[in-house]
C-alpha cells in the first residue's frame, strides 16, 4: 500500500507538485496520467527516495519513507523510463551485480525470459543490444527480487507489440498475486487495459483520483483517452 | 564483502573493458617506451614523462570522469532505487572510476620501465615519486569531476567547467603567478610565491618532482628557496597535506551533494 498526502515539490522557483494526495491499495494497479511536465516522474522518484518532497508525507506499507535508510526499497521493483546500463557488462553480469548488492539470490522471471526470448541475449555486452532488448532487460531487472510493489515509468516504450503484450500480461498476473503497481504511460489504451485506478495530474495537483470506470462515467466518454482529453479541455477552459 | 566493494568491483569490471581506459594506458605505455628508447631511463626520461603527465593526467581524468558521471546518470538512479545507502553508493562509484584510471596510469608508465629492467637505480626514487604524484592527481581530479557533474545539471556546462578548471590549474595559473612575480619583483616575494605554489595541486606536484630530480638549481634563487622550504620536515608534510586536501575537499563536497541531491 502506498499513501501520499499533501506532497509538494519545488525545484528552485519552479513548483512542480502543489499538494498531491493519493492512495494505491494493495494489489491494485494505478496509472498516473497527465501532460508532459505534470510531475509524473517526479512523483515516482519521490516514492523511490531519489528526490525528497519539499513538504508532505509518503508512506509505504503504513510506514513513512522519509528520513530513513531506504530499506523499504527492497520491496520495490523499479523500471526507469530510460534503460541505460554499464555498456561493457553483459545482461547476466548486470543481474549478478544487483543480486550481489542486495545480498538476495533473486530469480529471473521465467515467464518474461521465455516470452522475450532473452536468454541468448544475456551473454552479450549491453552496449550492443537494441533499445527494445535493453527495455526487456530493464523489465526483468524490475521483477528480479519478487517485489510486492512495482513502479513502472513508461514500461512498454520501445517494445514491439508482442513483447508489450507479454509484459502487460505479466503485470496483470502479478496484480492477481497481490502486487501493487504504479505505472505511467502516454498510451491511454494501455492504461485502460492495466489499471484499476487512475490519477490525473495537472499543474502539480491530482485533479482526479479514482477508478477508471468512475472517470469515464463522470465525463460520459467511451474510453479513458476521451475522458482524459475531456478533463484536460475542461481544466484548461 | 561490503556494499562499497561490490559496487567498485562491478564498476571496475565495466571500466577495464572500455576503450577509453585502454587508450589512456596505451598512451602512457607508448610515450614511456618511446622516451626510454630515445633518451635512456635516466633523469631526462623521468623529466619528460613528468612534464607530459602533469598536463595529461589532470586533463584526461577531468574529461573522462566528468563524461562518465553524466553517462552513468540513469544507471546511478537505478542503483539509488535499491535498498543501499547513498553514502556507500557514492564511495563505490568514486572508487570504481578512480581505481581503473589509477591502474591505467600506473601500468602505462610502470610496464615499460619493468620491461627495461626497472629503470636506472639513481632515478628510481624520482620515478616512484612521479607515479605516486600521478596517482594522487588522478584521485584529486576524479573527485573534482564528480563534484562538477553533481552540481551542474547540464552536461555541456559541466564539461566546460571541467575544461576551465584544467586550463586554470594547468596553464593559466603559472602565467598569472609569473605576472605577479614580474609586477612585484621589487619586493621579497618568495614566501607568497611558495604559498601560491602550494595552492595549486599541479604546480605543487611539479615542484616536488623538480626537487626530487635535483634540477631545482635551474630555477635559480626561487629554486633555492623551494629547496630550503622542502628540505625540512615541515615543508614536505605541508606539501603532502595540501595534496591530500585536494583529494579530500572535492570528495567531501561531492559526497555532500550526492547525499542531498534530487535526482
Amino acid at each position: 500500500m502506498i499513501e501520499l498526502s499533501k506532497v509538494t515539490k519545488r525545484f528552485g522557483d519552479q513548483q512542480v507538485l502543489r499538494g498531491v494526495d493519493l492512495t494505491v491499495g494493495r494489489g491494485r494497479v494505478m496509472g498516473i496520467v497527465g501532460p508532459n511536465g505534470a510531475g509524473k516522474t517526479t512523483l515516482i522518484k519521490m516514492l523511490l527516495g531519489l528526490c525528497q518532497p519539499t513538504s508532505g508525507e509518503i508512506r509505504v506499507g503504513g510506514k513513512t519513507i522519509l528520513g530513513g535508510e531506504g530499506s523499504y526499497r527492497a520491496r520495490i521493483g523499479y523500471m526507469p523510463q530510460i534503460a541505460r546500463f554499464p555498456e561493457n557488462l553483459t545482461g547476466a553480469e548486470l543481474f549478478d551485480m544487483l543480486r550481489d548488492l542486495r545480498g538476495d539470490r533473486g530469480v529471473l522471471d521465467g515467464e518474461l525470459l521465455r516470452g522475450f526470448a532473452l536468454a541468448d541475449q544475456l551473454d552479450k555486452p549491453l552496449r550492443v543490444l537494441s533499445g527494445g532488448t535493453r527495455q526487456k532487460v530493464n523489465a526483468c531487472l524490475a521483477l528480479l527480487f519478487q517485489p510486492s510493489i512495482l513502479v513502472l515509468d513508461e514500461p512498454t516504450a520501445g517494445l514491439d507489440p508482442l513483447s508489450s503484450a507479454i509484459l502487460k500480461d505479466r503485470i496483470l498476473s502479478l496484480r492477481s498475486e497481490g502486487v501493487t503497481v504504479l505505472v505511467t504511460s502516454h498510451i491511454m489504451s494501455e492504461l485502460e487495459e492495466l489499471c484499476d485506478d487512475v490519477a490525473f495530474l495537472l499543474d502539480g495537483v491530482a485533479r482526479f483520483v479514482g477508478p477508471v470506470a468512475q472517470l469515464t462515467g463522470m465525463t460520459q466518454k467511451a474510453n479513458l483517452e476521451r475522458a482524459i482529453a475531456a478533463l484536460m479541455i475542461r481544466e484548461v477552459a | 564483502m561490503s556494499v562499497v566493494a561490490k559496487i567498485v568491483r562491478a564498476q571496475a569490471r565495466d571500466a577495464v573493458r572500455s576503450r577509453w581506459l585502454l587508450g589512456y594506458a596505451a598512451f602512457f605505455f607508448l610515450l614511456t617506451e618511446g622516451v626510454i628508447r630515445f633518451s635512456g631511463d635516466g633523469s631526462k626520461a623521468v623529466l619528460t614523462l613528468a612534464s607530459a603527465s602533469l598536463v595529461v593526467v589532470p586533463l584526461v581524468t577531468l574529461v573522462l570522469a566528468t563524461i562518465h558521471v553524466y553517462n552513468a546518470r540513469e544507471f546511478t538512479e537505478l542503483l539509488l532505487a535499491q535498498p543501499i545507502r547513498r553514502s556507500s553508493l557514492f564511495k563505490g562509484l568514486y572508487l570504481g572510476l578512480s581505481l581503473p584510471l589509477v591502474a591505467g596510469f600506473v601500468a602505462g608508465i610502470g610496464l615499460p620501465f619493468l620491461l627495461h629492467g626497472g629503470g636506472d637505480p639513481s632515478y628510481r626514487g624520482a620515478l616512484i615519486t612521479l607515479v605516486a604524484l600521478g596517482v594522487v592527481l588522478t584521485f584529486s581530479f576524479t573527485a573534482i569531476s564528480f563534484s562538477i557533474a553533481l552540481f551542474a545539471e547540464d552536461r555541456l556546462r559541466g564539461l566546460g567547467v571541467a575544461l576551465g578548471i584544467w586550463l586554470l590549474v594547468g596553464l593559466l595559473y603559472d602565467g598569472l603567478v609569473l605576472v605577479a612575480v614580474a609586477l612585484f619583483s621589487d619586493y621579497p616575494i618568495e614566501r607568497p610565491l611558495l604559498a601560491l605554489t602550494l595552492a595549486n595541486p599541479v604546480d605543487l606536484a611539479r615542484v616536488l618532482l623538480l626537487l626530487k630530480l635535483d634540477v631545482a638549481a635551474l630555477m635559480g634563487y626561487t629554486g633555492a628557496v623551494f629547496q630550503r622550504a622542502f628540505s625540512g620536515t615541515v615543508g614536505p608534510s605541508l606539501a603532502a597535506g595540501m595534496l591530500g586536501a585536494w583529494i579530500v575537499a572535492p570528495l567531501m563536497l561531492g559526497a555532500r551533494q550526492f547525499r542531498r541531491k534530487d535526482f
